[in-house]
């Protein structure tokens, strides 16, 4: 099976590499059209701002191909995010496969990042194969995703929202599977699985 | 709901672990990368791998630790010791570490914490503050608690909070290697002035200690060391304390 890592300008693509070689796994790591196109499994990390990093993606001719891409996808952090409509991170427009708005936690919420562990409940499909409700997961970000028709995952941090997100051939998990410990792992074995 | 974190440090000196660690199912207990794994299953929620290296030249040898640290840990880990510039940065984070802590560069000069921020996101980089009270109030030290900058603590946070920092490692000087407890009304005050995490550093000894400054010092994390490294306090048992305590953590 080939499995290809986006590479652009993200911050955690070697974490994912190497939680991939953690579950045998030696993936690709690129940002070429055709060997993303010609992949089984693509993961789009994300780790850092919404605008340069769709900028960059755009300076790559990455935006099509990654919207028409039709094997499964897997958005981590600010990948998930960029595969919503837009973000109010930099008025950015995103590449629109979710249907969401991605905004700031309001002040309420609590301190900003949302940094830690937190749990994820009303799981649905088969990402979440053999994982327990209210799971704890790692999260970073200052961002969020409402939740919607494609939620997948919810997790509360003053508010409810999009933990992850599904729509056909598209996942995205708002928190780190790679840095999840061992729940982590099992999800990202999952996606390897679907 | 977001859970308190606790954090074990590891000291490195040279690419092995400092300090009398002793767990006898290890078979290196010199080796971070083992005992980083071993605190990991115990339900760790990050971990900080502080290079306590004298020389630039053993301090090279710390990013190859790291990659093999990112390599075999599925938990968040922190780096920092003698880190000074943008690039040095860039190393860390590129092999893999999650965030870096920065403490005396930062405070020589301030807006390398900027720089950070700015190439990175502020979410990666920790402010490490060494505090003390002098007179009623706190004041940072610099290099390792030893040396005096004349600078309030509350200031220097300000100041940080501006530049971009994305969290802060707050250590009593007072408290620390004490064991009888963190400093709590220290850490309550920085976590109220400011909207990004902090965690306490400095005197933990028992499973109370970290409730009370969880609860009463408004702590997201607390660190320690020695407790974990010489088996005082386990990590299983003192999450389980905390959760019996009604705080939230992740079991």
């Amino acid at each position: 099976m080939k499995i290809v890592i986006v590479q652009y300008n993200a911050g955690n693509t070697c974490s994912v590499d190497f939680a991939l070689q953690r579950i045998g796994i030696q993936a690709v790591i690129s940002d070429n059209a055709d060997e993303i196109c010609s992949a089984d499994k693509v993961i789009f990390p994300g780790v850092g701002a919404a605008a340069p990093a769709m900028a960059y993606l755009a300076a790559k001719d990455l935006v099509y191909v990654i919207k028409n891409l039709t094997q499964p996808v897997l958005g981590i952090c600010l990948g998930m995010q960029l595969m919503c409509n837009w973000s109010e991170e930099g008025d950015t427009q995103c590449l629109g496969i979710f249907d969401q708005q991605v905004k700031r936690f309001p002040a309420t919420s609590g301190k900003v990042p949302h940094m830690g562990w937190n749990n994820i409940y009303d799981l649905r499909g088969g990402l979440f194969n053999n994982l327990a409700e209210n799971s704890f997961m790692y999260y970073v970000h200052s961002y969020y995703a409402e939740k919607g028709a494609h939620t997948i995952a919810t997790t509360n941090y003053g508010i409810e929202y999009s933990g992850a997100l599904n729509k056909d051939n598209f996942y995205g998990v708002q928190f780190h599977p790679e840095k999840s410990a061992k729940d982590g792992q099992k999800i990202l074995e999952n996606f390897i699985n679907l | 709901m977001l859970t308190k974190r606790i954090i074990p440090c590891l000291d490195i000196k040279d690419g092995v672990t400092v300090k009398g660690v002793q767990f006898e199912q290890m078979r290196n207990v010199g080796d971070p990368v083992e005992l980083g794994a071993y605190y990991a299953d115990e339900g760790a929620d990050e971990l900080v791998f502080l290079d306590i290296s004298a020389t630039d030249e053993k301090r090279k040898t710390f990013a190859a630790l790291v990659k093999r640290i990112a390599q075999h840990i599925n938990i968040p880990f922190t780096v920092g010791g003698g880190i000074s510039s943008v690039t040095d940065v860039h190393v860390l984070l590129n092999a893999g570490a999650d965030k870096v802590s920065i403490n005396t560069a930062a405070i020589k000069n301030p807006s390398l914490l900027q720089g950070i921020a700015n190439s990175f996101g502020n979410q990666c980089v920790v402010l490490a503050i060494d505090t003390k009270v002098v007179d009623g109030d706190w004041y940072v030290y610099a290099n390792g608690g030893k040396v005096p900058t004349g600078i309030k603590t509350k200031d220097w946070v300000m100041q940080a909070v501006d530049m971009g920092v994305g969290e802060l490692l707050v250590t009593s000087i007072d408290n620390d290697g004490t064991k009888k407890g963190f400093a709590v009304e220290l850490t309550r005050q920085i976590s109220e002035l400011t909207n990004i995490p902090v965690i306490a550093s400095g005197g933990g000894g028992i499973a109370a200690h970290f409730a009370d400054v969880f609860r009463d010092g408004h702590a997201d994390a607390a660190l320690a060391a020695g407790i974990f490294h010489n088996k005082e306090l386990g990590i299983p048992e003192l999450k389980q304390y905390l959760k019996d305590n009604n705080i939230n953590v992740r079991l």
